[in-house]
Order: structure tokens, then C-alpha cells, then sequence
């Protein structure tokens, strides 16, 4: 294996690492919060269709990034109310909510375009397209050298080929997830607001004797997490796939569950758990049968490792990884 | 003394607090009846009443967590209105809540700004905070360190970080709910150090307590509640424990226990060089020699988390350890299959628990099966090969409840529905009235009221009198006077020394709870 090669690998992981890391750090506000946000899958999900639908029938992909995060919201808002307002099961809503996602999106999806439940391709300007950052190689140098892209970058130097495969040529989605890394940090470790979040999602009681509301506190984390939910779902349509498929979220919220635990409710520590999930699906992605000195590991095995890995890591064993106490509880006045 | 100089000044200052009429209902349950109060500023005010007498119902209110249903608030002469702990806040008021509202694995720091940081940012709202904290505490003897997470630190500390939580938002007022609940004799002195020198510096402070000893130690003023009513509101100098007693209960309470010399019989209860390992390899206990005879009470005092809780799950059968035990001149198994509470009753060991509701009883389930727990397999339970005799579980239940005075006397009614000194009866009447060899008592009064602590020590006092050994473990000091034959204290996992009631006192037995000897007695 080539220095090129891995580059190309770590290329493909930051992309698919994008949307589990936007859905992460959903979880990571909602549950430092003290909401469980099992429903992060039928929030990607609402927001891939959504986003994907309103691109293609507007073209735009900023509208339809709008209506996708919109739609992330609202669902949001349902588990917000169900779990702050009337202190129901978070778990349970969650569930809920995943089901009624899976079922509507391709509802609608049906009886909007009558494809079999998935929108039409996108094209144009109904996608997130590549940016090419400056002194990248991109096509332009290709045509100028006379060269294919592919044999230009082969010839480049290591630092210019990290630069142009590994850095450069993404859409604005996956600098805006790597960016919400430091920010998320910030805002939770060094800003009252993070101080009031975490402390809700520890000691509510301490907090509402303080004289602050956990109420709007609760509220105020579940816009953060469908509003980085919706980007995920929103990457997901238009940004990795060209439009919405059925089920095309794939346990992606799960799986960021499952980082979150692993990254213990850590925005950097996030950033590597996702990264390493996106890395076994680049490598499923790109080799089939991988041959290991006389032992094949088949591709099927390959392709089940993330969610291996998830149960593994859910199942407790990573060491101990303690979650915000108050987590999963509805806040009830006490003296 | 501190209260004959602020006496003179009252006429001409409005009171910090006054309350005209407050009355509060739950439902159906009236919480609060009309309850007038006034708070002289620059004054301890003790309030005292037993549980469920309102007194926490009252501050509830004071502090914003409650709306009264009746009634106006005047802070400083002017009227008040306290939607919320913001606006108690803004008023001046401070709340020290007897379980504490901190975040555990916040700093000392976090945890005093939480609430009325100075901006957006934290940074400098901390480095402000540290500056004012250590003024506070050379001020007040206030002393945490600031940066200590809230989780690494005791209880008493802890306690000091809501003190400072309420100084740091400016609070004149303050406070502070049964704060000696979980505190050592020597916490609680530092406490009341605390509080008088604020007193000294001119706030108010509000104690609620149920203890008479601290009313008597520390207020200048006393109020009484008694089933939702303020009672009477006396000078603390001009009244004594027995009529604040009289006042909270309603009738005449026996401070001191009333008992006869014990007559020790033989060994019942024979421990030798006892040591236990805990979940986390911790060596709770380092070679416990104790024994109990028929007819006394062995009383153990100590802090609490020096091994008397180890050693009292390893007598009641759910904790192993080794060495030797033996009840009745038999060795009992500490580690194998007949190391298990049902084993330990089958020989003749009963058990109320120090944690009633974690150990002693299922706090959703109706007291009829409570009291059957444990006992459940034994004969008069049982219908018939498969089936339990619901119908007489409840009788015998009916009839227990009716003999120890618990208080409704529903058997159908779920444990945790029941107070404290009520859930505490269940338990005892189940333990007691197996006739056991040994009784194993457990902070027997911890959160039971004044007129059920009186009857629970004559009932373990009537269990001596038929010829029971019985041990004790409290952390009361006073009850272990009052109660024990014989005192052992126990210290990091050994015994620091036995002693006869009369022949020690609360300064030497101080002492050996900290681990002091060498006092040239032993």
C-alpha cells in the first residue's frame, strides 16, 4: 500500500466521518443536556429527504439545506416536548421517532416523486460540490499539464498530495463539521452558556436553585443537536449521495451514539471515534476481499465492522466512560 | 452573649424576614396553616419541628419553590413577591438545602458561579470568583479549595461550598435546612463557628433542625412548628429542651431514657480478629475483637465511614469477610452458602438496617409484604405447599402496625409512603418481634422524629430487658449515651476502646473517634 493510496483512504474516511460527526456532536449537546437522543437516526433521516426533495424540486441546495435542518428541528422539538415538557421516556420517544421517520420520508418521497420511495438524482446546483482550496491541483492544472488529474497528483510531492487529496476537495459541509470541533469545545468548556449545559445535564436541581431555567436550558440544547442533525442528514443527500434513497441514513445515528459513549461526551475525543468509524467504512469501501497472508476476511466482514464495533462499544467495553448523571431523567421540582 | 447585644437594636429595625399568614395545601394535605413569623436581622432563628411538620414546606415557599396559597412576604419592611429561587435570590436570600444542590464533578469554582457568572465567557467570572472566595474564607473560615472538584471532597466541605454559593451571590439571609444531619461532632462545631461569626458580621440566619441541642446551642430565637401551625415563638434563653420538646410534640416527651441496670448474661455475640476486604480492595476492617452479652446493649460509636457500616453487613449476611464469628458459642459461615441474611435469621440474628430504605425495606411495596420480608418463608405465612397466605399477611401486618403505633395504619399503603420515624416502626416491629437472640440495630433514628425515637429505644430497651443481646451503631453520640451498656469506638476499621456510659463523656469519646489515644486511660 502507497502513500497515495492511504491518503486516499483518509480522504474517503473524513467524508463519510462528516455525518457521523455532525450527528456526534448533536448527541453530544442534547445528552450534556441530560435528553438521551436515541432519535438521531430519524432526524439524519427527516433531514436527508427533506434537504434532498426541496434541492431538487427548487435547485437550490441552500434551500434545501434550510428545510433539511427545519426538518431536523421540528423533529427535535417533538422529542423536546415529549421528554422536558411532559416528562416522558426518552428512550421511547426516540424510538418513536426513528420509526416515523423511516416511514414517512419514503411516504412521501412515494407520493411526491413515484420512484420507489427516493427522490430523483440531483444535479448542478441541487448539490454541494467540491471546493477546491487555493494551489490544490484540480482540474484546471490537468488541462493545462496535458495530464489526467489522477497521474499529476501520482507525480506531485507527498506535502502537495495531502494537500490536494486529503485536504482540498471537499464540499463546505465537511470544513463546517471539522470547524463545529473546536467551536462546540469552546461553547461548552468556556462560555457560561456551556457551564449552565453541562451543570443541567449533571445536577438540574443545582441549576434551578442557581435561578436558572433547565426548561429553557433543555430547549436550547435540543435546537443545537437538530440543527447539527439536520446537517448531518443534510450531507448525507446532497453532499456524499445525490439525493434520497430509502433508509439511506444506515444506523448512522446509532453509530454516532455509539462514538459519543466512546469519546466520552467529548467534542475532540468525538472527532477520533468518528473518524476511526469512517475509516473502517473507507476501507470496506475500497478493497473487497482484503488477504491477510492466506486468511481472506470477506468484504461482508468488512462491511459489518463499524456496527460491530458499535455493539462493542455500547456493550461496555471500553472502560469506564460515565455519562452525564442526570442523563435520560425528566426534572421534577423537589424541595 | 451574642444575642443580649443585638437584643436592644430590635425595636427600631424592620425585621429581615417577616411572614404574615402564610398557608400552603397539597391537595388535601394542609402544609401550612396561617403562619406568621418574624426574623430579627442579626439574629440566629431557630426553627424546630418534627418531619412533616412543615418547617421545609416554609422555606420552600421563602426561597421561590413554592407559591404560597395565602399570605404576604416582607423582606426588610418591604413586601416581597418570590416566584422563583431568581427572585429570592435578588432578595437577598440564601438557601443551604440539607441535600446539597452541587454539581459533583464541577470545581468548587464552577459550582459558586453557576448562575450569576459576569458575561458570556467564564474566564474571567472564575478568576473573579477566586478573588472574592478566599476573601470569604479568611472572613468566615470558610476554607475549600477552590479548584477541588465537588466529588473529591467531604461532606462538611461540601457544605461549606453552599454556604459560599449563597455569601458569593450576596446573600444577607441565610438558611440552612437539618445542616447537621450528615456532619461529625467536630463538623458541626465548625459549622456553628461559621454561622455565629456571621451573625457577628450581621446576617440572618434561619436554622431549621430537629435537634434541640443545636436550638439550644446556637439560636437567639426559637420558633415551633407542629402539624403545619407555628406553635409558639419563644427567646431561646428563656426556654429549655423539655418545653420545646412538649411543644413540638404535643405532650410530654422523656428526653432521657428511662432503664434499669443491665444484668449480662452469657456471650451471645463472640467476634474475633474480624477482616474485611471491600468491592474496591480496600481493607475496611483491620481485626475487629468485640462481644455482646444476653441482656446488654452494646452501643459502637463513630464517624460514620470508619467500618461500622462493613462490619454491619457482615453480621446481617451480605457481605463476606474473615476471621471468626460466633452467636451462641457456634461459629457462623462468613463466606460460603450459609453466609446469607436468611441463614443469619435462621440463627437467631435479626437486622434493622442503617439504610432503611436502600436495605430494610422495598419502598414501593405495601407495608403488609414489608413486614413479611425476610420472614416470608417462615410457616405462618404459607397457605399451602405452593401458595402464601395473602389474607393472613395482611392481619398480622394489621396487627403489628396497631402494637408499634405506625402510623396510618394501612397495611395496604406502599412503604415509601409512610415518614421516616413510620417506615422506621415497619421495620422494627418485623426485626423485634421474631424474638431474636441478637438484634443488630442500625442508626435506629436516623430521619425519625422526636415521639417515634422515644418509642424505638423502648423497644430495643424492652428486647435488653428479656434477656437480648443488641448491638448498636449510631453516629448520635447522645443516643449512644443514652442507650448502650457498654461503648466501643471504632476508628478507620478498629476498635479504639470500649467504655462504660457513665464512666465516659461526648469530649473523651471525641477523641477516640478521631483516632486520638494516648489519653493514659487504656
Amino acid at each position: 500500500m502507497d502513500f497515495l493510496t492511504i491518503i486516499q483512504i483518509a480522504d474517503s474516511a473524513l467524508r463519510l466521518a462528516t455525518p457521523l460527526l455532525f450527528a456526534c456532536l448533536a448527541g453530544l449537546f442534547s445528552e450534556r443536556a441530560g435528553i438521551f437522543d436515541i432519535g438521531l437516526e430519524g432526524k439524519i433521516l427527516a433531514s436527508a429527504f427533506m434537504s434532498a426533495a426541496i434541492a431538487f424540486v427548487t435547485g437550490s441546495v441552500w434551500l434545501g439545506l434550510l428545510c433539511g435542518v427545519f426538518a431536523s428541528i421540528s423533529f427535535s422539538a417533538v422529542h423536546g416536548m415529549a421528554s422536558i415538557t411532559f416528562r416522558g421516556n426518552q428512550l421511547i420517544s426516540g424510538v418513536a421517532l426513528n420509526f416515523l421517520a423511516s416511514g414517512i420520508t419514503v411516504l412521501a418521497a412515494q407520493a411526491w416523486f413515484g420512484q420507489g420511495g427516493r427522490t430523483p438524482p440531483l444535479m448542478g446546483g441541487g448539490r454541494f460540490l467540491p471546493i477546491e482550496l487555493p494551489f490544490a491541483l484540480g482540474k484546471s492544472d490537468a488541462e493545462a499539464a496535458g495530464v489526467p488529474l489522477r497521474i499529476l497528483i501520482e507525480q506531485a510531492n507527498p506535502i502537495q498530495q495531502v494537500y490536494s487529496e486529503f485536504i482540498s476537495g471537499h464540499t463546505v459541509l465537511v470544513y463546517v463539521a471539522l470547524l463545529m470541533v473546536p467551536l462546540s469545545w469552546f461553547v461548552l468548556f468556556r462560555t457560561r452558556f456551556g457551564l449552565r449545559l453541562r451543570a443541567v445535564g449533571e445536577n438540574p436541581a443545582a441549576v434551578d436553585t442557581a435561578g436558572v431555567s433547565v426548561i429553557k436550558l433543555r430547549y436550547a440544547a435540543m435546537l443545537i443537536a437538530g440543527i447539527l442533525c439536520g446537517l448531518s442528514g443534510v450531507y448525507l443527500a446532497t453532499g456524499l449521495g445525490a439525493g434520497f434513497i430509502k433508509e439511506m441514513s444506515a444506523g448512522r445515528g446509532y453509530i454516532a451514539l455509539a462514538a459519543l459513549i466512546f469519546a466520552k461526551w467529548r467534542p475532540v475525543t468525538a472527532l477520533g471515534a468518528t473518524f476511526l468509524f469512517g475509516l473502517l467504512e473507507a476501507i470496506a469501501n475500497r478493497y473487497q476481499n482484503i488477504d491477510l497472508g492466506g486468511i481472506v476476511i470477506p468484504v461482508q466482514f468488512m462491511q459489518a465492522l463499524p456496527y460491530i464495533l458499535t455493539v462493542v462499544i455500547l456493550a461496555g467495553f471500553v472502560g469506564s466512560s460515565v455519562a452525564p448523571k442526570a442523563g435520560g431523567q425528566p426534572y421534577v421540582k423537589e424541595r | 452573649m451574642v444575642g443580649a447585644k443585638t437584643e436592644g437594636q430590635q425595636a427600631t429595625v424592620a425585621p429581615a424576614i417577616e411572614l404574615r399568614g402564610i398557608s400552603k395545601a397539597f391537595g388535601p394535605v394542609q402544609a401550612n396553616k396561617d403562619i406568621s413569623i418574624s426574623v430579627q436581622p442579626g439574629t440566629i432563628h431557630g426553627i424546630i419541628g418534627e418531619n412533616g411538620a412543615g418547617k421545609s414546606t416554609l422555606m420552600s415557599i421563602l426561597y421561590g419553590f413554592y407559591k404560597a396559597d395565602e399570605g404576604q412576604i416582607f423582606i426588610h419592611g418591604k413586601e416581597t413577591q418570590i416566584p422563583d429561587s431568581q427572585a429570592a435570590i435578588r432578595a437577598g436570600i440564601g438557601m443551604v438545602f440539607q441535600h446539597f444542590k452541587l454539581v459533583e464533578n464541577f470545581s468548587v469554582l464552577e459550582n459558586v458561579i453557576l448562575g450569576v457568572e459576569d458575561g458570556a465567557m467564564l474566564r474571567p467570572s472564575l478568576a473573579k470568583a477566586r478573588k472574592s472566595l478566599k476573601a470569604l474564607a479568611d472572613e468566615y473560615e470558610l476554607h475549600v479549595d477552590p479548584e477541588a472538584l465537588i466529588e473529591n471532597l467531604g461532606v462538611g466541605s461540601q457544605q461549606r461550598v453552599e454556604i459560599l454559593k449563597a455569601l458569593y451571590r450576596e446573600a444577607d439571609i441565610l438558611i440552612l435546612d437539618e445542616p447537621t444531619g450528615v456532619l461529625t461532632p467536630a463538623e458541626a462545631d465548625h459549622l456553628f463557628r461559621i454561622l455565629n461569626g456571621l451573625r457577628d458580621q450581621g446576617k440572618t440566619i434561619i436554622l431549621i433542625t430537629h435537634k434541640l441541642r443545636e436550638i439550644m446551642e446556637i439560636t437567639n430565637t426559637v420558633s415551633v412548628m407542629r402539624r403545619g401551625e407555628m406553635t409558639a415563638t419563644v427567646k431561646t434563653k428563656d426556654t429549655n429542651p423539655e418545653e420545646l420538646a412538649e411543644l413540638m410534640v404535643g405532650r410530654k416527651v422523656l428526653l432521657r431514657v428511662d432503664k434499669v441496670p443491665a444484668q449480662p448474661g452469657e456471650k451471645v455475640l463472640d467476634i474475633k480478629d474480624l477482616h474485611m476486604v471491600d468491592d474496591h480492595g480496600v481493607e475496611r476492617l483491620k481485626g475487629i475483637n468485640l462481644n455482646v452479652r444476653a441482656g446488654e446493649i452494646l452501643g459502637i460509636a463513630g464517624v460514620s465511614g470508619n467500618g461500622q457500616s462493613e462490619l454491619m453487613e457482615v453480621l446481617g449476611g451480605y457481605a463476606s469477610a474473615t476471621g471468626e464469628i460466633r452467636v451462641n458459642g457456634d461459629p457462623i459461615d462468613l463466606t460460603g452458602k450459609y453466609s446469607d441474611g436468611r441463614s443469619r435469621r435462621e440463627r437467631g440474628i435479626a437486622h434493622v438496617p442503617e439504610d432503611r430504605q436502600e436495605h430494610g425495606l422495598i419502598m414501593n411495596f405495601p407495608a403488609w409484604q414489608n413486614v413479611a420480608f425476610g420472614y416470608h418463608h417462615s410457616e405462618e405465612y404459607q397457605k399451602n405447599a405452593l401458595l402464601m397466605d395473602n389474607k393472613k399477611m395482611v392481619e398480622i401486618a394489621q396487627d403489628k402496625m396497631d402494637r408499634f403505633d405506625v402510623r396510618p395504619p394501612l397495611p395496604g399503603l406502599a412503604a415509601k409512603n409512610f415518614s421516616g420515624g413510620n417506615q422506621q416502626k415497619i421495620v422494627v416491629a418485623r426485626e423485634i418481634e421474631r424474638n431474636p437472640d441478637l438484634l443488630l440495630v442500625g442508626q435506629p433514628t436516623r430521619g425519625v422524629d422526636i415521639g417515634a425515637i422515644e418509642f424505638i429505644h423502648k423497644q430495643i430497651i424492652g428486647l435488653r430487658d428479656q434477656g437480648k443481646a443488641v448491638l448498636l451503631v449510631s453516629v448520635e453520640l447522645e443516643e449512644i449515651l443514652s442507650l448502650s451498656d457498654r461503648i466501643a469506638v471504632m476508628f478507620d476499621g478498629h476498635i479504639m476502646g470500649e467504655h462504660l456510659p457513665d464512666q465516659t463523656d461526648e469530649r473523651e469519646l471525641g477523641l477516640l473517634m478521631a483516632g486520638v489515644t494516648g489519653e493514659g486511660d487504656r
